[in-house]
């Protein structure tokens, strides 16, 4: 988990600088700040103002993805909405029932907007503010309450249980007086939907400006610069945001090769692949997996799977691979193609086995099996991604 | 008695046309099918799932959960399974080379040309008045599909930790379950999952299935993939129980529809039903527990099946939502009450295909196809809103029988929650036992206590 923290530090610090911190913690809004590169889609950052309303500390939320805030009651539709959003790489805006650490649920307007990389156009950050919903009609209501610690700031606003839909027949009224008659603070109904006033949408709205601000200034300043636009550059072909999000699930060895491109490039590298080579990412994106050969390579090994990509078919070998530092490993290698929505070869994809390494699954999945897995989950990653439009490459 | 004809599909390669079925087999048929002539030393892997109840999990979530997300344990040994059967040629295609496609619109109704799924098979007369049918030994099961077909066997943990065994004895005692391919699959990872396969149960829900397949789409653990179950009549072409499966990672226009809440159950169960789709149904999600959602839907189904009203059911979203579609389709078709212009397009209006994904087998279809055009053949298989409501109608009430039932153990729960400091969750299940009677618009509030 460490080197997951250390690297969610390291990512935020080198697009923004390590100023950028201060800089949000300035804002009263809450945000929070996610990266979708990054495996679990964690939340990278989260300014006081969320962390007040939600009740964790900054160490409990970092480095966890977004959904810990939901629970039973929240509306699964949604949820569903706002996953579909971060993988169509657009902006959203719905009300949402979150829960408090404590376990008190809450309505808020979570609107969330893409932060694009200027240098490849990919989608680097999302930014999600969450305004608490006021409900002016709960001052007349009966058992409305505050939260025990309502005196601060926008929390004094929440208003547990406030947002009573119309209901629609005289027996539901009936059972709703019941629920509405406990008066424990936490007990109170949780309507079923709820409706941000327009001032709420304004405040959030602004929200998002002014982060967007900040991170569009601070990665100035590192000359990586971002916007909340998307700028479409063509001729880069790196993969989406939200494949990436599906591929950072697969905790094996693995690149993604394009056969479209001159020499066959890598277009992702997973962290195991990394970490079992030696290589960064930035050394390994763009290039041939030739790299991994060296001197005592079998040639014929080679030639079955040049062979294999030109007949488009699967194939697995045994193979000597070499790692930055020279070392060479028994590479266990398995090449498949991989289809997008149109039925054609997108990409071919290599999982990485190395011979003897003690890296057994904890479930006792034996390392061929779990191959084959990062074969399947790849090619409904890449065959389902590529149907809807609007990512930044399909 | 009211008959179809239609293009059965072809699940395993074992499974020939009825005409050539029938002649019984002797012992040792050699081809390793789960039958008593081969089953004795057939060991199959075996995936045991933890028992733990919805309420549970979602308090994990509050509390601890682990910080990363890797693809779940089951969703990995299906997949792995899936891609091996691939490489081994078992499929009669590769469906990732069919080419599909999100229709433009409101709802982003899914299409997909799959032009080799219905080949090489004759038509065949299917009864479709009758949704409760006895099981045939003579026609195909899935007893005579071959080992190689099967990928593991799906059971509860006896220590309610998950458990593997890539090496477990098929024992005919354990009354195991399994999961198998489905040799003509219409998404990557397509799978049945076959209750109690030697049993050799009809199509046919009860409480016990249904909680078996609500378990698996929880152990998968994966939004994308969901689960369905057509009834007789409902375009089901194989009378013994299974629930289908298959990964899409795009979200299903029913899971986009806007709902209307009618209720809430004894065991929190919330009932809603579609708004501004085609098809009508019900919604079924949250509950105190697993075990809640499982029983307020089987129940539902039970009374649709038992009134010989077919229909069709989809899991979604990890199990925790659950669409319920009573349908008329096959009925309206016996009945000659469907435009050629449809029954043209040879489309089966099945589960998946409601949801919102249409596997078409003409290339003319898929390159028409229009939100306009889906949308007109969903709203033939949809009840009419009259009929909807009266199929309600006897939905809920079977609900609130049932829920009467379980009184006891809800009044037992009270006592429990009494004595700690209350969680929302508890005081829910407190409010909502005050009141155990079903509310809804077209019944009366039964109040029992």
């Amino acid at each position: 988990m460490d080197s997951q923290l250390s690297l969610i530090e390291e990512s935020f610090n080198n697009r923004y600088s390590s100023w950028v911190r201060d800089a949000l913690d300035d804002l009263p809004d809450n945000f929070t700040i996610t990266d979708p590169s990054i495996s679990g889609h964690p939340i990278v950052f989260a300014s006081r103002g969320f962390l007040k309303m939600s009740g964790y500390s900054r160490e409990e939320v970092i480095g966890r993805n977004g959904r810990i805030f939901q629970g039973p009651r929240t509306n699964r539709r949604s949820v569903m909405e706002i996953r579909e959003a971060i993988r169509q790489e657009r902006a959203i805006e719905v009300n949402l029932l979150n829960y408090r650490k404590d376990g008190a649920p809450f309505w808020l307007l979570f609107r969330m907007s893409p932060v694009f990389g200027k240098e490849d156009g990919r989608v680097t950050h999302f930014v999600a503010v969450q305004v608490p919903i006021v409900s002016k009609k709960h001052r007349r209501n009966n058992g409305v309450s505050f939260s025990e610690d309502g005196e601060s700031g926008g929390l004094r606003e929440i208003v547990f249980g406030s947002c009573r839909r119309e209901v629609c027949s005289d027996s539901l009224l009936e059972f709703d007086r019941v629920l509405a008659l406990d008066s424990d603070s936490r007990g109170l109904e949780i309507q079923d939907s709820c409706e941000a006033s327009d001032l709420e949408k304004q405040r959030a709205a602004t929200a998002i400006n002014n982060v967007l601000s900040v991170l569009v200034n601070y990665s100035e300043s590192t000359g990586r610069s971002v916007c909340g636009k998307r700028c479409n550059l063509p001729g880069m072909s790196f993969i989406s945001s939200s494949l990436h999000i599906s591929l950072g699930r697969i905790k094996q060895s693995f690149v993604l090769t394009d056969p479209h491109l001159p020499d066959m490039p890598i277009v992702y590298a997973s962290d195991a692949f990394l970490k079992m080579t030696g290589y960064d990412r930035h050394e390994v994106l763009g290039h041939n997996c030739c790299f991994l050969n060296g001197v005592d390579t079998d040639t014929a090994t080679l030639n079955q799977i040049m062979e294999s990509i030109q007949t488009e078919r699967a194939c697995t070998v045994r193979i000597l691979s070499y790692r930055k530092d020279n070392s060479s490993f028994w590479n266990f290698l398995h090449i498949s193609p991989v289809r997008n929505a149109s039925g054609k070869i997108a990409y071919f994809v290599s999982v990485q086995i190395e011979e003897g390494s003690k890296n057994q699954d904890r479930h006792g999945l034996s390392p061929e099996m779990r191959q084959l897995s990062a074969v399947g989950a790849i090619k409904v990653a890449v065959r389902s991604l590529s149907m809807s439009a609007g990512t930044s490459k399909s | 008695m009211l008959r179809i004809k239609r293009v059965p599909t072809v699940v395993s390669n074992y499974q020939k046309d009825e005409a050539e079925e029938g002649a019984p087999r002797g012992g040792g048929c050699g081809r390793n099918c789960l039958n008593k002539c081969c089953i004795q030393g057939a060991k199959l892997p075996l995936y045991a799932f933890k028992k733990v109840n919805q309420t549970e999990t979602e308090k994990g979530l509050l509390g601890h959960e682990t910080k990363e997300l890797p693809v779940e344990f089951l969703d990995s040994l299906l997949l792995g399974e899936w891609e091996d059967r691939v490489q081994r040629g078992l499929f009669r295609y590769d469906v990732t080379a069919c080419e599909t496609k999100v229709i433009p619109g409101q709802y982003g109704f899914i299409a997909q040309l799959n032009e080799g799924r219905h080949l090489k098979k004759r038509p065949t007369e299917f009864r479709v008045d009758k949704v409760l049918q006895p099981f045939d030994g003579s026609k195909f099961n899935f007893t005579k599909v071959g080992q190689e077909e099967v990928l593991f066997q799906f059971e509860a943990s006896e220590d309610g930790e998950v458990q593997f065994l890539p090496n477990a004895p098929v024992s005919v005692e354990n009354a195991p379950s399994v999961v198998a391919i489905n040799v003509s699959p219409i998404e990557y990872g397509h799978v049945l999952l076959i209750p109690r396969i030697l049993e050799c149960l009809p199509q046919r829900i009860d409480h016990e299935s249904l909680l078996l397949a609500l378990h698996m789409a929880v152990e998968a653990g994966n939004p994308y993939f969901r689960m369905g179950y057509n009834s007789l009549g409902a375009f089901a072409t194989i009378n013994h129980l299974h629930f289908q499966a298959y990964y899409l990672a795009v979200p299903f226009p029913i899971e986009k529809a806007p709902t209307k809440k009618i209720t809430t159950s004894a065991g929190g169960v919330k009932i809603s039903e579609l708004l501004n789709y085609p098809v009508r149904g019900l919604v079924f999600e949250g509950g105190n527990a697993l075990q809640d959602l499982s029983n307020t839907v089987s129940d539902a189904c039970i009374c649709l099946q038992d009134n010989n009203i077919p229909y069709n059911v989809l899991i979604s979203d990890c199990g925790k939502r659950v669409f319920l579609l009573p349908q008329c389709y096959a009925e309206k078709q016996a009945l000659g009450e469907v435009s050629s212009e449809l029954l043209d397009t040879q489309v089966n209006p099945a589960v998946w295909e409601i949801s919102g994904h249409m596997v078409l087998k003409r290339k003319k279809d898929y390159e028409e196809a229009s939100e306009e055009n889906a949308w007109r053949l969903l709203a033939v298989v949809s009840l009419s809103e009259e009929r909807f409501q009266e199929v309600n109608a006897l939905i809920f009430e079977a609900i609130a029988c049932a829920g009467n039932a379980n009184e006891d153990i809800a009044e037992r729960s009270l006592g429990e929650a009494d004595d700690k400091p209350q969680s929302h969750e508890e005081v829910d299940a407190i409010n909502n036992s005050s009141c155990p009677a079903m509310v809804s618009g077209t019944h009366e509030c039964l109040v029992l206590q």
